[in-house]
This record gives structure tokens, sequence and C-alpha cells, in this order.
């Protein structure tokens, strides 16, 4: 599988550092991260609130396919436009504790451009908690599936 | 609906795990694995298809008999377990992209 995604984590950091390339002008990429209604769209969650503005708040909530309803909130520390993003996130009842986020946009020509995402964890610890988060999942979901396959 | 097949759905099933655990030491027939098993040989074969599919196992012919073996690189994924958050990532980044793509023609008035 090809992927457009690096991720780097290296051993006993408690930082991932995600980077892509994108097709797309800085100006468009920034937006998709300081608009409510297209944050939507590619991150498949609803926004409850999203203060675009210094020290402002926002909140997600996305529903699984069990119909169980998830939080995600945090406050948007600065920001500098087409530049650069200084956030925290947090998910809702679950012991992955706050994470900060530092997002750098470059551009690199008129119609391509650059995302460095930083995430910053308390801990070693949760840093490699979150990261196999998704491994779970897919091996979770990998069962279901099996299970329905099976059963049927 | 047809199922996306990858290496995590290889190794859900405990049977699976089995068979790959299995041809680690030699490749080996379906009717050699089957019988390791209690399960009917089609069962084995379904379970042969899927890690087939997965590129977890691949073919060799020797002769008359087909011989199924470890795929390193498919291996290799599951062992890497940041593939997934990974996959996550470029999953969204690349919805991002398409979505952002099309916002210009959506959007004629400016960004």
């Amino acid at each position: 599988m090809e992927y457009k995604t690096n991720v780097i984590a290296e051993e006993g950091k408690q930082e991932i550092l995600i980077t892509r390339e994108f097709d797309l002008p800085v100006e468009l990429l920034f937006k998709a991260y300081k608009e409510p209604e297209i944050i939507e769209q590619w991150m498949g969650t609803k926004v409850l609130k999203f203060q675009w503005q210094k020290h402002g708040s926002y909140r997600f909530e996305t529903t699984d396919s069990q119909g169980n309803k998830h939080g995600f909130n945090g406050v948007i520390h600065d920001y500098i436009s087409n530049q650069k993003i200084v956030r925290t996130f947090e998910m809702e009842g679950m012991s992955f504790g706050v994470q900060l986020e530092v997002y750098e946009f470059e551009k690199l020509t008129e119609n391509t451009s650059k995302l460095k995402q930083q995430i910053i964890y308390q801990s070693v610890e949760h840093r490699n908690q979150n990261l196999k988060l998704p491994f779970k999942q897919g091996i979770n979901w990998a069962h279901n599936q099996l299970e329905k396959i099976f059963t049927n | 609906m047809k199922l996306r097949r990858d290496v995590f759905q290889a190794i859900a099933d405990p049977t699976r795990r089995t068979i790959i655990t299995l041809v680690a030491f030699n490749a080996m027939t379906p009717t050699a694995i089957a019988e390791n098993f209690d399960y009917s040989r089609q069962t084995i074969s379904k379970h042969i298809q899927i890690l087939t599919e997965c590129e977890i196992l691949e073919q060799e012919q020797k002769g008359r008999e087909i011989y199924y073996q470890l795929n390193p690189k498919g291996m290799e994924e599951i062992a890497n377990f940041i593939e997934p958050f990974r996959k996550l990532w470029d999953d969204r980044f690349n919805k991002l992209e398409s979505i952002m793509k099309n916002y210009p023609k959506k959007h004629p008035n400016g960004i």
C-alpha cells in the first residue's frame, strides 16, 4: 500500500510527527482546519462548538456504528493564518490524557503545500496507547466482520 | 457487500493464526494444513483463501501440488502496528484533499 502520509514515532519519545504533502494551495489546506462545516466533512465528526480565535474552545462529537456518542474537545491556543495552529485535544471519558498539537502549514508551490503535525502527549505510555488505538480498532473491526460472515 | 481484505482481517481469527504458525516453518499443501484441524477441508480452504487474498500467504507450484508459504512482506505489515495509525490519517487527509480540490468550483467567489 502506498501512503502519502508519513508517521514518525521514535522509540522512547512522547510525541508523534505526521507529515503530508497536498495538491492544494496552502490557503485551501489551512481553510480545512478553520471552517467547522469543512472539518465535519473530512474528520467525519459533528462540530458542536468551534470558536476560531486565540484561546477559543471547540468540541466535536462522533457517533460510532453501535450508536454510541464520543466527545472530543480542546482549546485553540493560538494561530497564524496559513502558517500555524497550536491547540489542545482531549478524548472525553477516556484515559488517553490531553495532547498538545502543533500544526505547521508550508507553501511549496502555488498549488501544493505541506503539513507538519506534531502531537505531544503527557508521557511515552500515553503516546503508545494512542498510537495503538487504530490497530486495536482494526482488529476489533475485523473480528466483528468475521463473526458476521461465519454466523450467516 | 464485498469486504475489503486486509492483514488485520487475516490475524483476527484463531484458526488463521494457527495456519500462519504452521506454514511459518515449512511450505505446506492445503491437505497437510487441513490435517492439523478438525474442521472440514472446505473450511480450511476458505481460511487459506482469505490469507492469500490478504497477501499473508503465497502459493508455489511444485510438480502437481500447490504449496503455501508465508509472504514476508505481508507479515511485515502486521508487525508494524503504526501502519493502521498511518492509514487512519492518510484516509482523512485524502478526504480533506478531495473536498478542498472541489472547493473553488463550489465557491467561485473566492476562498
